[in-house]
Formats: C-alpha cells, sequence, structure tokens
C-alpha cells in the first residue's frame, strides 16, 4: 500500500514540558487510522503539528512523498489536509451552506477584481461552489438545513456539518478530532457510517477518538500515545493486547482515569 | 438597496416593491426636501452622503472582517490631502479630478496596508490601539509637516482647492438646464455623492457574497478554523484594511473638492469614532444599518444645533447648554440605550454571505 502521511520523529515542547517526544507514524492511502491515547498523551497536539497549528521542534512531515511547511496552516490546507475540531469551531453567524462554500475557499480561484467586476468566470464559480456546497450537505445528511444559521444546528448535526466544511477544501487526508465526543450511541451509529463513506469514496482519515469502540470497530490501523511517545501501532486486534497500551489506560502511570478504555 | 427597503417598518415587508420604490424616491428627493428648510441642510446632506461612503469603507473592515480600527479617518485624510496636493495652487498643482481621486484612493489603500502589515497579528482591543494610534500620527504629520519643508502647510491648511470638474462639467456653479431651471451646486453635488454611494454599495455588495466576503466573516467568526479550512488570513485581513482604507480614500477627494479647503482639524480621532459610532448604531456587518447609522447620526448634531438654541431661548430667554455639550450628552444617550435595547443595532437583520439566487433551498427553521 502506498503511504500517505509519513510522520518522522516529531519533537514539540512547551516550556519545560515535551507534548510530544521524537513520534513517527505511517498513513497508508485509504485506510482509516486511528490516534488514541490518555488525557494528555498528545494526540491534538499532534494534530496541530500536522495542520500546521504548531511548527514542531523536531521532525518532519511528508506528505504524497513532499515535505509538508510547518506553521502554515493555508499551505497545509492546499497540500490537501483537512481537520476538524474537538471542539465545534464554526463560523456561527453564517449559514450551513455558507460555512461550507467558505470551505471551497482554497479551491476557488476569484480575485477581488473579478468580483467587483462580475466576470463571467466569477459568477461561474460562484454558481458551482454553491452547488458543491449544497452536495456536500447532502453528502453528510443535513441538506434540510442549508438556510439555516449554523449556531442554531443541534450538536450532532454541527458536527457533520464541520465535516462537510472540511471535505470542502477536497482533501486527501481527513483528520477529525474526536468526532464522537458529546454524541449519543444514534449519533455515533451515524457518525459510523459516515466516516465508513467517506473512506469509501477515497478520502484517507485520521481519526483521535476516545469512544474505543468506535476505534476499534472502525480503523484499520491504531498508533497509541502515551505521554507524548508513541507505545504501540497495529492493527486494533493486537493494540488490545499490548502490554504497554493496557498498563497506560488502566492505571500503570498511577493517576490516569482508568475509564476510558473500559 | 433591497435590504434598506425591507427595512422600513410595515412597508418593507407587506410590499418590497413599493418599498424599493420609496427608498428610490427618497434618494432622489432628499434634497429637494432638504431645501424646504434652507440651503444648510442641502449641505448637510451633501455631508451626509461623505459620511455613509465612509461608514460604508469602515464597515468592510469592522463588521465584515471584524478589525477593530479606531484610526480609519486617517484614510480619509489621506485621500482628502492627495487631493489637495496635486489639485490646489499649493504646489500649482492642477490635476484632472479623474486622475487624481484614484490616485487619493490608491495612496490611501497603500496607507491601508501599511497599517495592516505590523498590526496583523493583533485583535480586538489592542489592533484597535494601534489603529488609534496611526490616525493620530498621521494628524501630527498633517500638522507638523510645514517645516522644514513645507508640505502640508500645518495647522492652516490647504485652501482654494480644485472643485470637481467632470468632462468639462464645472460641478461647483450652478447648472442651467433650458431658460428657466438652475440647479444649485450643493444639489449637484448631491447626485454626485449619491452617485459615489450606490456604486460603493453594490461593490461592497458583490464583494459579500462572494469567496471574499466569506473569508472575511470566517476571520471574523473563529480565525483559527478560518487557518484551518485554508484561508490565508494575512492576505485577507490586508486585503480588507486597503479595500475600506480605498473607500476612505475616494470619500476624502471628494470631501476636498466639495469643500475646497483641508485642514488637519478635520481629521481628529473623535471622526474616527464618529464614524465607528455611524456602524454600531445602525447595525454592524449590515449595509442598510451602516447607511441608516451614517444618516441619523449626521442629521442629529445638526438638528440639535439648529433646534437646542432657539428653544432654550425661548424657554429661559438664554443658552444654558452649547450645542456642542448636548451632542455628546445626545449621543452617548443614543448609544447606552441602543446597548440596552437593540444591541445588534438599528437593523440587525442577517447578512448573506451566498447569492440568494443561486440558493434554492426551502428556509427550514431560522
Amino acid at each position: 500500500m502506498i503511504t500517505l502521511l509519513e510522520a518522522r520523529g516529531i519533537t514539540k515542547r512547551f516550556g519545560g514540558l515535551t507534548a510530544l517526544s521524537d513520534v513517527s507514524l505511517s498513513i497508508r492511502k485509504g485506510e482509516v487510522y486511528g490516534l488514541i491515547g490518555p488525557n494528555g498523551a498528545g494526540k491534538t497536539t499532534f494534530f496541530n503539528v500536522l495542520t500546521g497549528a504548531y511548527v514542531p521542534d523536531g521532525g518532519e512531515l511528508v506528505f504524497n512523498g513532499t515535505e509538508l511547511p510547518t506553521g502554515k496552516p493555508h499551505k497545509v490546507v492546499e497540500a490537501g489536509i483537512a481537520r476538524t475540531f474537538q471542539n465545534i469551531r464554526l463560523f456561527r453567524d453564517m449559514t450551513a451552506l455558507e460555512n461550507v462554500m467558505a470551505g471551497h475557499h482554497i479551491r476557488s480561484r476569484a480575485n477581488p477584481f473579478s468580483i467587483l467586476l462580475q466576470t463571467r468566470q466569477a459568477r461561474e464559480e460562484e454558481r458551482l461552489i454553491t452547488e458543491r456546497a449544497y452536495e456536500l450537505l447532502r453528502y453528510v445528511g443535513i441538506e434540510r438545513f442549508a438556510d439555516t444559521v449554523s449556531k442554531n444546528l443541534s450538536y450532532g448535526d454541527q458536527r457533520r456539518l464541520e465535516i462537510a466544511r472540511a471535505l470542502a477544501t477536497e482533501p486527501q487526508l481527513l483528520a477529525l478530532d474526536e468526532p464522537a465526543a458529546g454524541m449519543n450511541a444514534t449519533e455515533t451509529a451515524k457518525l459510523r457510517e459516515l466516516v465508513q463513506t467517506i473512506r469509501h469514496d477515497g478520502v484517507t482519515v485520521l481519526l483521535i477518538e476516545h469512544d474505543v469502540k468506535l476505534v476499534m470497530g472502525l480503523c484499520d490501523r491504531l498508533a497509541v500515545l502515551d505521554f507524548g511517545k508513541k507505545i504501540a501501532e497495529d492493527v486494533p486486534a493486537e493494540v488490545q493486547k499490548n502490554d504497554a497500551v493496557i498498563s497506560a489506560y488502566l492505571g500503570g502511570h498511577g493517576n490516569h482515569k482508568a475509564g476510558a478504555a473500559a | 438597496m433591497n435590504e434598506l427597503a425591507l427595512a422600513i417598518p410595515w412597508l418593507g415587508k407587506r410590499n418590497p416593491a413599493a418599498a424599493r420604490g420609496v427608498v428610490i424616491l427618497l434618494a432622489f428627493a432628499a434634497p429637494l426636501i432638504a431645501m424646504l428648510f434652507g440651503k444648510t441642510w442641502v449641505r448637510i446632506l451633501d455631508f451626509a452622503m461623505l459620511y455613509v461612503m465612509l461608514a460604508i469603507g469602515l464597515n468592510l473592515v469592522v463588521g465584515f472582517a471584524g478589525l477593530l480600527d479606531l484610526g480609519y479617518i486617517a484614510f480619509y485624510a489621506v485621500g482628502a490631502y492627495t487631493f489637495a496636493f496635486l489639485a490646489s495652487p499649493h504646489f500649482e498643482l492642477h490635476l484632472p479630478f479623474w486622475l487624481v481621486l484614484p490616485l487619493g484612493a490608491g495612496c490611501a489603500a497603500l496607507a491601508g496596508i501599511i497599517l495592516g502589515l505590523p498590526t496583523l497579528r493583533l485583535r480586538g482591543d489592542y489592533l484597535a490601539i494601534v489603529t488609534l494610534g496611526f490616525g493620530e500620527i498621521v494628524r501630527i504629520f498633517l500638522n507638523n509637516l510645514n517645516q522644514p519643508i513645507n508640505i502640508t502647510n500645518g495647522p492652516q491648511g490647504i485652501n482654494m482647492i480644485d472643485p470637481l470638474v467632470l468632462l468639462g462639467w464645472d460641478v461647483s456653479k450652478p447648472l442651467k438646464i433650458g431658460e428657466e431651471i438652475t440647479v444649485n451646486s450643493l444639489f449637484q453635488y448631491y447626485y454626485i455623492f449619491l452617485a459615489f454611494v450606490v456604486l460603493s454599495v453594490v461593490l461592497v455588495q458583490r464583494l459579500q457574497v462572494s469567496r471574499v466576503g466569506r473569508a472575511w466573516a470566517a476571520i471574523r467568526d473563529d480565525e483559527l478554523a478560518a487557518k484551518a479550512i485554508g484561508i490565508n488570513t494575512r492576505n485577507m485581513k490586508l486585503l480588507a484594511f486597503s479595500l475600506g482604507a480605498t473607500f476612505g480614500g475616494v470619500s476624502g477627494g471628494l470631501f476636498a473638492a466639495f469643500q475646497g479647503f483641508v485642514s488637519p482639524e478635520s481629521f481628529s480621532l473623535m471622526e474616527s469614532i464618529a464614524v465607528l459610532t455611524m456602524i454600531v448604531f445602525g447595525g454592524m456587518g449590515n449595509l442598510a444599518g451602516v447607511i441608516v447609522g451614517a444618516l441619523a447620526l449626521t442629521a442629529l448634531p445638526e438638528v440639535l444645533r439648529y433646534v437646542a438654541i432657539p428653544v432654550q431661548q425661548a424657554l429661559f430667554d438664554k443658552v444654558i447648554l452649547d450645542p456642542e455639550v448636548l451632542r455628546m450628552l445626545l449621543l452617548s444617550l443614543a448609544m447606552i440605550f441602543m446597548m440596552l435595547l437593540r444591541p445588534a443595532g438599528l437593523i440587525p437583520a442577517y447578512s448573506r454571505y451566498s447569492r440568494p439566487e443561486l440558493v434554492v433551498g426551502k428556509e427550514v427553521g431560522k
């Protein structure tokens, strides 16, 4: 299988705290890759390094054979990596449709002059963006709320909208940061279907998740982080048996909540 | 135009077509109505149109992109002084209007970028302080650049600026139509300014419902998320600053030509705040609100000036409160009540960032 993303020796320090220590992992094209670990293990930090929000102190990221720029989020999106946030971050005053349309920004080209003059190209592009945004809303199943201001959507629908907005950037790798957080069982089941559809349609998925049942059922491979170090990387069945993982989750280090893995 | 029409109470919702007609009619008849109260009022109306343009430009920066700018009047000053330099006896230059105005707009846009570059990382209060400083720096420069070489003529300002001349039509002279009718220059200025306002509205609306408008709204709503969907926030902020400044520059150029005189006094911090107040009062981010706010707050102090003195004299036989004092008092009161009763402004209608004719969906919930 082709490797889509290769992280080599990623290190990130915040003052005296080493949030990520020499983390290397590789994500293959077309798989759903899970990143798990107890609270504070460095999962979100890894996400932020990957998507350019943080500049790493060491290591490199190779995406599709080329090195990813660090600290330039828009370049990362342009390269084909999109993300969602653990705490939903929508554009609250825009409608659902407009949120997705905003997601097309990087894949559209109209400049201020063509917009001010409303050239044929600009108008055509705007029409395409609108159409495509509708398609994506239909894809994630919230088309009927297209005209609803996003802050008024239900929690589960906001999650879906955020995924639609990320998909609008036409990513090859979709990075989801705890997409099932705060969802009930029905919503989680629907989310699982959605992730599977997305993968089926050719987008590789990187998933940070606390819901172990969801991760085990959904992911092709997993990496486990603990205290900023990768302690395992394997298929779910093997990871479940891994001693280091079990001790990380069940309190080998003392003060972690064991509940997460139960 | 549509938003303005819809904002008319009662009529707007029932009969949008009629409401639109009312707006257009009012826009055209405004100077005639103002004339009933005297020429001064037409002049005030002309100034109101300039303020509307300023408010539209500032709204682009503050309302759309969410960048609080307290030095906006500096761009007005740049536009006005560019006009004054290039079309007055000061440097013995008399370049034509169609050249000077775009130059002024360009200089203002450049000033916008100069202000934008160092402030890219700042937001909210911090940005407000820096922009405030920028506005004051520009004013102080204008005030003091009369030595060692005299560039701005210092506090005296620049006098005898050329009036608008469009293709041989001198706007500052009464226009004779046929034998009977002469059109006062104040009227002519009004219609020219109105044309500029209409053009500004059209342009800004086009931006708002485009990829650029959505990017600005995204930055305003959540900058981190905006970056995460690939928006180059640096470029988009600079674009907002420079485009906003362009409107200020054009408005300033028109001001210089209309007034025939510019001095640093016209570009004080209070003016920046006045324009910002207009936006907040009318409804930030909403074009109709911004226009109404600018009109209302330009008219209010003038009404006071012409009403407060006679009323006080009639009641107490003397003037107790100077209208200027009253103005600040009432303005503050108006703002306080506004924040209590309608925190989102007079017309807080929700703004679109997509083209309505393309959005085919049915309205489900609001």
